[in-house]
């Protein structure tokens, strides 16, 4: 509660991180902001081209039902791969001023999902182009699971970067991690697709009920099962509390370890 | 916590892990974990200290003796092992100036970036913006990017923010070389001020001059534990005096390397002298080549006397022996009144006279011929050095005279000055 009241106090911190974060992503760059849109844009571009001509596959349009899962992964594994640079990117910072450490977790995860946020643009104009269709009732689910998303991706974050301070291994580590945790949720294929038996296992996996809502509400149009929902959102608020007790712990010997 | 406290130390303990060979990396932790042999470096052995609300406090001790780490654990940013560590109200620390800085963002936008990181909402930032730049004296420069800044500029920008934070308690560590010398005095006057305002306020400096003129109380801290707590003066006259012996000690281990039985003779005889040395030494320190054996004052006529009139001039004579010749030798006089204000001060090299040999004993004279002393006792420092830092000999505040005044004035001096008053009726 103490932590929370804190944030509070410190939440100019975490908005003008989170700015200056964007704002110096894409500054000097001739097209500035732009890239934002653009940067989806031309690897949905990619995709069409490969999976609509090349790699033919049987679902329909492909490219979509690939993209709007890829895009809220690219958050969570830029969270998870990502995370690991925080604490050491600002230890100057850490090393000399008072603030409570979470701060730095929290503007990199809410940096990262407003990128996600305007990619959802992009993949909203696509939608309503592509003949599948807005869906409105179903759109009205998307704010949830991406809250749902947010919350494990910062809980991932929490913990990756206090974690990397005491091994800096991790950083590398976790690139292998990202890469088949990836194949192990359902983006490239439908988690139909999933053989019975191991459907407990993927269930445990806290990206494959977001993942499966965001496609329900994408590409499907249709409202997510409420029980994707819960199971989301369990495990979501759990790695939030795992990561965050051990980051608590964990932020103690930042500056003795840096 | 008592009310009238703004901090409480209690028995802080801090320990350093030191490793031999420190394995980062998580295979190396796994693979050697035999290998993670560290030491334990205890810097902070069991501190407690309390300071009121708006007083100020300097910490002193020589480098490593736990006085940063101490600022750190009062700031925040390190946890002590053991021990409890009370602050209340809003804590700022000049410990970073210019953190979250980003070059290519304009001053302004940095002002926001900085200041949010001590803890200031929008609306707290909005309302300081307008004192921040001017504080920083930047003017037009605060719309362009911090890169292009010069560095006298980017820290008085820093330092602009992180002053005008109007926090309860502020923590300072030896930060107050920023720009140039107006800029200096400026931050030092703002410092005064917030003092006043009835800010609490903790410096870290080795800077003794500094902590006086701001601190009422000073701590010397040493090997991790609090060896002094006093009037900033008394406190620093006796760790000057510490690092005097101790830079003695430095310098006689030279002499070593002879012959046994000539050590042996040379230790008793070097023994006898460093006791009787010992009792003169309550008043003096120093590296001892030379030594400052009387000071006395005469008036106009050569005659001793030690009682004085306003305008009435005063000469000091200073006798020195000379044990070991000084090269580059500079002699220095303070004055004090009794209640440690250092009314003047100088040196000869100040005064434009170029340094010089000693070679034999004798004495220097230096006469004030307008001696605007007001009434009060007043004490005297004298010193032999070889350029500022290194004393070869001072010698505090034993010699003390009188000064009475017919004039109602008050103050430590007479200044001239003129009325100049137009009352029409």
């Amino acid at each position: 509660m103490k932590l929370m009241r804190e944030l509070w106090n410190y939440r100019e911190m975490i908005v003008s991180l989170v700015k200056r974060d964007l704002k110096s992503r894409y500054k000097g760059s001739v097209l500035g902001f732009l890239w934002m849109f653009l940067n989806p844009l031309l690897q949905l571009c990619v995709y069409t081209v490969v999976f609509s001509i090349i790699m033919r596959s049987d679902i329909e349009k492909f490219y979509l039902f690939l993209f709007v899962a890829l895009v809220p992964w690219i958050f969570f594994s830029m969270c998870l791969s990502g995370g690991t640079t925080v604490i050491f990117a600002q230890q100057d910072m850490v090393k000399k001023i008072y603030f409570p450490r979470q701060v730095l977790p929290i503007a990199f995860t809410t940096s990262q999902f407003v990128n996600m946020a305007l990619s959802f643009i992009i993949i909203f104009i696509v939608i309503a182009f592509s003949g599948i269709g807005l869906h409105v009732r179903a759109l009205a689910f998307l704010p949830l699971v991406m809250l749902i998303e947010y919350i494990l991706a910062l809980g991932v974050t929490f913990l990756t970067s206090a974690l990397t301070v005491y091994f800096r291994d991790l950083e590398h580590i976790l690139g292998i991690v990202s890469m088949a945790w990836m194949y192990m949720t359902p983006i490239l294929y439908d988690v139909t697709s999933v053989p019975e038996e191991f459907l407990p296992i993927f269930n445990l996996n806290p990206m494959t009920p977001i993942i499966v809502a965001y496609r329900d509400i994408l590409y499907y149009g249709k409202v997510p099962q409420i029980d994707t929902l819960l199971n989301a959102f369990a495990l979501g608020i759990s790695v939030l509390i795992v990561g965050e007790i051990a980051f608590a712990i964990l932020q103690r010997h930042f500056v003795e370890e840096l | 916590m008592k009310e009238c406290n703004a901090i409480e130390v209690y028995d802080v303990t801090k320990k350093f892990k030191v490793y031999y060979d420190k394995g980062r990396m998580l295979k190396e932790k796994v693979l050697f974990w035999k290998r993670n042999k560290y030491d334990e470096h205890w810097v902070l052995n069991g501190i407690s200290f309390e300071v009121k609300k708006g007083e100020a406090v300097g910490l002193i001790g020589h480098n490593g003796c736990g006085k940063s780490t101490t600022l750190k654990i009062l700031t925040g940013i390190m946890y002590p092992d053991a021990g409890k560590v009370e602050l209340k109200g809003r804590v700022s620390s000049l410990l970073e100036l210019g953190a979250g800085f980003h070059p290519d963002m304009s001053g302004r936008e940095n002002i926001y970036i900085n200041a949010s990181i001590f803890g200031l909402s929008k609306k707290e930032i909005d309302s300081r913006i307008h004192d921040i730049i001017a504080f920083s004296e930047l003017g037009d420069y605060i719309d362009n990017p911090v890169r292009t800044y010069s560095s006298g500029m980017y820290m008085r920008l820093a330092f602009s923010v992180a002053i005008n934070v109007d926090a309860d308690i502020l923590l300072i560590d030896e930060i107050l070389a920023v720009g140039d010398v107006n800029f200096q005095a400026k931050c030092f006057n703002k410092l005064i001020d917030i003092k006043k305002s009835g800010t609490t306020i903790v410096i870290v400096s080795h800077s003794m001059g500094q902590i006086e003129e701001i601190c009422d109380r000073s701590i010397w801290i040493h090997e991790g534990l609090i060896r002094t707590d006093g009037i900033p003066r008394n406190v620093h006259r006796e760790y000057l005096m510490y690092m005097g012996e101790l830079r003695k000690e430095k310098l006689n281990p030279l002499n070593s390397g002879n012959e046994k039985l000539e050590k042996v003779e040379e230790k008793t005889e070097e023994a006898e002298k460093t006791e009787t040395i010992q009792e003169l030494n309550a008043h003096h320190r120093g590296t001892g080549e030379a030594r400052i054996v009387s000071v006395e004052t005469l008036n106009q006529d050569g005659k001793k006397v030690n009682v004085f009139s306003t305008d009435e001039p005063i000469i000091f004579r200073v006798s020195y022996e000379v044990y070991k010749e000084v090269n580059n030798a500079l002699f220095g006089l303070s004055i004090f009144r009794n209640d440690g204000v250092r009314c003047y001060g100088s040196n000869s090299r100040a005064d434009g006279i170029p340094t010089f040999t000693l070679k034999n004993n004798g004495f220097f004279d230096l006469e004030f011929t307008d001696n605007q002393l007001l009434q009060g006792k007043y004490y005297l420092d004298v010193c032999i050095a070889v350029g500022i830092d290194d004393m070869v000999d001072y010698y505090d505040t034993v010699y003390g005279f009188e000064v009475y005044s017919f004039y109602e004035d008050i103050g430590a001096v007479r200044m001239k000055h003129k009325w100049m008053i137009n009352v029409t009726e």
